[in-house]
């Protein structure tokens, strides 16, 4: 029997001197053989990304490694050199980051950046090397490599660029592939392509690890399992075996995180997954009378090649009073600019909107002003939209007092009241956002919005920055939250399987064009539209994954 | 923007600096108490007669009223001419350009030690051990904090009279130019090595930076082909400081090295009240900090292609 690719004992990394040292991974076990692709998930601070970086060496500075075993390729690399590691990295390991913006040098050209490992490793000329790196593009799916080479990592899309970083991590035709994150920034439909180009990049000889938050995305790939939880794996096995017949109470708990169309109006984030399926949430009553009315809106925007571009085309829809449509779409399809037309942060071009019978463009500053009061706007990234230096409860304070009321005892009652509604204590009403986790950050957003007792919710990309797990509990917030509150929402999203299990219906937008709306049922079994079924087939689920 | 427009832009702008300067420095000459025909001839000790001070009146449009003055230091400016010298008898121009060639050789030989030395400080001592950082950093704060003479007249103390390994002052070739030109680029390190070690820092964090070492790249080269040129930028924003740090320390440098050169002409004109040789002297700085600035402008396009696409 031939040694595994990758075999780890015993590995336990640390951070800090010795005194105040914090343990980060402990006592970690796993091989990887060839022809295999092991997925290591959890979510952040589980210690994945560490587990992944030791293997090249790479577990940064103020670390240190402990291990029985550190082995690849047979050769245990516990007492490797700087040289050893060096001539390793890049040639016989590849490594691939996520967010390809952050993970090239964006200085420098993509042609320069693939090529940079065949300029260490290889004594190729820099013609050969040319030649190589647009056999490269061209491998993984990029169109045009001749114009791309000499392009830089900004003048690419999102898809793309992480095409030319997976590109420059195989240059030198490495026996061993890490994947961190490897689709975590993108849209649904890209990051499936570019799971399916990693998936024909794992050749029989060589071994891939995957490192994600999101079961979802490493079903497709992976062959085995391993879970990760505060540093150690709590479970590990093959990917029928964890994702249909879960042991341990955090893999159940991730697994039911995934939002989908099967997860409608069930509890995402319960600690044990099977009472939260007996738990189905009733259908939200509907009164039949719409709260938001839009009718053929139209804007569009003269881009920085002064080309005028029409980015909301003839957009027309309603929203039920305490009914969630969900606007679903990809990057550039316009959707946060109908949002943003929505709570009137931009004017229409042509078209009208309406809120509770009151149109934007007709109202009288005093109906506008309680119109603004009626819609709050919840984004993807609230961090940029707090200030630094405020504490928590200054932030909300401050929606407080815009919101009309005085007294200072009546606003902090009012405070504590809205962190309450969030689930925050009140230990967080001190801390700054930086001190926040993502989770809490998006909590204390929405309890920001609540502030001013609004209608209608438009909620722009609410958890798309956050981990499947944190992302679990904010949507079971505010599903809660709408029905404490009769709130209306208006829910922005690229990922699908969000949009299917918030929604009660549902808009498909393409180039500023709705193409398919209706009820969520009826599109997720009948959609009408080719571009729904394509972003139906890229919606991972596991169910069918490996049937 | 093209990189075209952008030049002309700050070109425009440029010209407009220097219209500024010029207008406040005759302001101020204009304002400055005392007879400028006594200055001219030679001062009050000289004791002019009163036909010599009615002519030079006369000729300097003296009694002329403030506009037409200034129209004409204007119109004389906009065809190259300066003006004469009150002391030296002869045209600011040639009086400047007599000493602008050691001055020149002094700030360019400087402004390169201190980018050198810069660049591989920061490079060399980023992200190192604590006890390393906290030592250079203190050298640093110390050099940026001490006037530039006292760096000087250490200097000259330590290796003129200490170990004689070079002339005290004067003198042509590169020798007698070693120590004015540390003395200068010194004071230059200490503050932006100090900006530059930081922006490595916080760059040798970023992913990219990650992605090149997993490529195998060995450490000087991640530093010095990924993160140094990021890290840069801030640093060639600073060439302001920089300039002025050049030029004003140049004053300081060649007296005390008794060297030939602009700053001692500087210092000279304005002991003896040379107005016109002073003015030159701010204007053609004025003019320099220009022309630096919109090299600065393109080498920012050159080193971040995001700038003109943007």
């Amino acid at each position: 029997m031939t040694a595994p690719l990758i075999d780890v004992r015993g590995l336990s990394v640390d951070f800090g001197h010795k005194s105040h040292a914090t343990t980060v991974v402990r006592d970690l076990s796993f091989e990887i053989s060839r022809g295999e692709c092991l997925a290591l998930v959890g979510e952040s601070g589980s210690g994945k990304s560490v587990t992944a970086r030791s293997l090249v060496g790479l577990t940064g500075i103020g670390s240190t490694v402990r291990a029985e075993r550190l082995a690849f390729d047979g050769t245990d690399t516990r007492n490797w050199s700087d040289a050893s590691w060096r001539s390793t990295r890049g040639d016989r390991i590849g490594f691939v980051l996520q967010d390809a913006l952050s993970s090239l040098d964006v200085l420098r050209t993509v042609g320069a950046e693939i090529g940079e490992p065949l300029k260490l490793h290889t004594t190729l000329s820099r013609r050969e090397r040319t030649a190589k790196v647009l056999e490269l593009l061209r491998r993984v799916g990029v169109p045009e490599p001749e114009l791309r080479f000499g392009q830089f990592p900004h003048q690419l899309s999102g898809g793309l660029r992480q095409r030319a970083l997976i590109a420059s991590a195989i240059a030198a035709e490495p026996e061993f592939l890490i994947a961190d994150e490897p689709t975590t920034a993108l849209d649904a439909s890209i990051a499936s392509q570019i799971l399916r180009l990693l998936e024909t990049l794992k050749g029989s000889s060589t071994g891939m690890l995957v490192v994600s938050h999101d079961l979802s995305v490493v079903a497709q790939i992976a062959d085995r399992i391993a879970v990760m939880q505060h540093g150690e794996i709590v479970e590990e096995g093959t990917t029928e075996a964890v994702l249909f017949d879960p042991q341990h109470p955090y893999t159940k708990s991730l697994i039911a995180a995934v939002p989908s169309p099967t997860s409608r109006r069930r509890r995402l984030s319960a600690v044990d997954a099977t009472a939260a399926v007996a738990a189905p949430r009733l259908p939200r009553p509907d009164s039949g009378s719409a709260l938001v009315v839009v009718e053929n809106v139209s804007k569009s925007f003269v881009g920085a090649d002064r080309v005028r571009r029409t980015v909301v085309d003839d957009v027309s829809f309603s929203v039920a009073r305490g009914a969630t449509l969900g606007i679903v779409g990809e990057s550039g399809s316009g959707k946060t600019t109908t949002a943003r037309i929505l709570a009137n942060l931009e004017n229409p071009d042509s078209g009208s909107v309406s809120i509770d019978a009151v149109s934007w463009s007709s109202a009288t500053p005093a109906e506008r002003s309680r119109l603004r009061r009626q819609v709050q706007v919840v984004y993807q990234d609230p961090l940029s939209s707090f200030d630094p230096r405020f504490t928590v409860s200054r932030i909300i304070g401050e929606a407080v007092a815009a919101s009309g009321r005085s007294s200072r005892s009546e606003r902090a009652a009012r405070v504590s009241e809205l962190l309450g509604l969030v689930r925050l204590g009140p230990e967080h009403s001190d801390r700054r956002p930086i001190e926040l986790s993502g989770g809490q950050r998006q909590r204390v957003a929405i309890a920001r919005a609540l502030a001013a007792k609004p209608t209608l919710l438009v909620l722009d990309e609410p958890v798309s920055a956050l981990d499947v797990s944190v992302q679990a509990q904010v949507l079971d917030l505010l599903t809660d939250l709408q029905d404490e509150l009769d709130l209306t929402y208006v829910f922005i999203s690229h990922d699908l399987g969000v949009i299917f299990h918030i929604s009660d219906e549902v808009l498909v937008m393409k180039d500023g064009r709705i193409v398919e709306a209706g009820a969520v049922d009826d599109v997720f079994s009948r959609p009408s539209h080719g571009y729904t079924r394509g972003l139906l087939d890229a919606l991972p689920h596991f169910d069918s994954a490996r049937a | 923007m093209t990189i075209l427009r952008r030049i002309s832009t700050r070109l425009l702008l440029g010209v407009f600096v220097l219209w500024g300067a010029a207008t406040l420095t005759f302001l101020a000459l204009y304002v400055t108490p005392g007879d400028t025909a006594l200055i001219i001839l030679g001062g009050p000790d000289a004791r002019p007669t009163a036909e010599a001070i009615a002519q030079v009146r006369q000729d300097y449009l003296l009694d002329e009223p403030f506009i037409v003055q200034y129209l004409h230091y204007f119109t004389q400016l906009l065809q190259g001419n300066l003006g004469e010298s009150y002391r030296l008898r002869m045209p600011v121009t040639d009086a400047i350009g007599q000493q602008v060639g050691p001055t020149a050789v002094l700030a360019g030989t400087a402004a390169a030690l201190a980018l050198v030395l810069t660049v591989a400080i920061a490079v060399l001592t980023a992200q190192r051990t604590p006890w390393l950082r906290a030592l250079v950093s203190g050298i640093e704060v110390v050099l940026a904090a001490t006037p530039s003479f006292i760096i000087g007249f250490a200097l000259l103390i330590v290796f003129s009279f200490t170990l004689r390994l070079v002339p005290v002052g004067g003198g042509d070739g590169l020798v007698p130019l070693i120590l004015p030109a540390f003395t200068l680029a010194l004071a230059l390190v200490g503050s932006l090595s100090q900006v530059l070690r930081n922006e490595l820092e916080d760059v040798l964090e970023q992913p990219f930076v990650l992605t090149a070492r997993a490529r195998g790249m060995r450490d000087l080269s991640v530093r010095v082909k990924h993160a140094l040129r990021h890290a840069i930028l801030p640093t060639i924003t600073m060439s302001g400081f920089v300039l002025a740090a050049l030029l004003g320390g140049s004053v300081i440098v060649e007296t005390l090295f008794s060297r030939q050169g602009v700053g001692g002409l500087m210092l000279s004109s304005v002991y003896n009240k040379d107005l016109p040789v002073v003015l030159g002297i701010v204007l053609i700085s004025a003019a320099v900090y220009v022309v630096v600035n919109l090299i600065v402008d393109i080498l920012y396009t050159l080193v971040d292609p995001r700038v003109v696409t943007s």
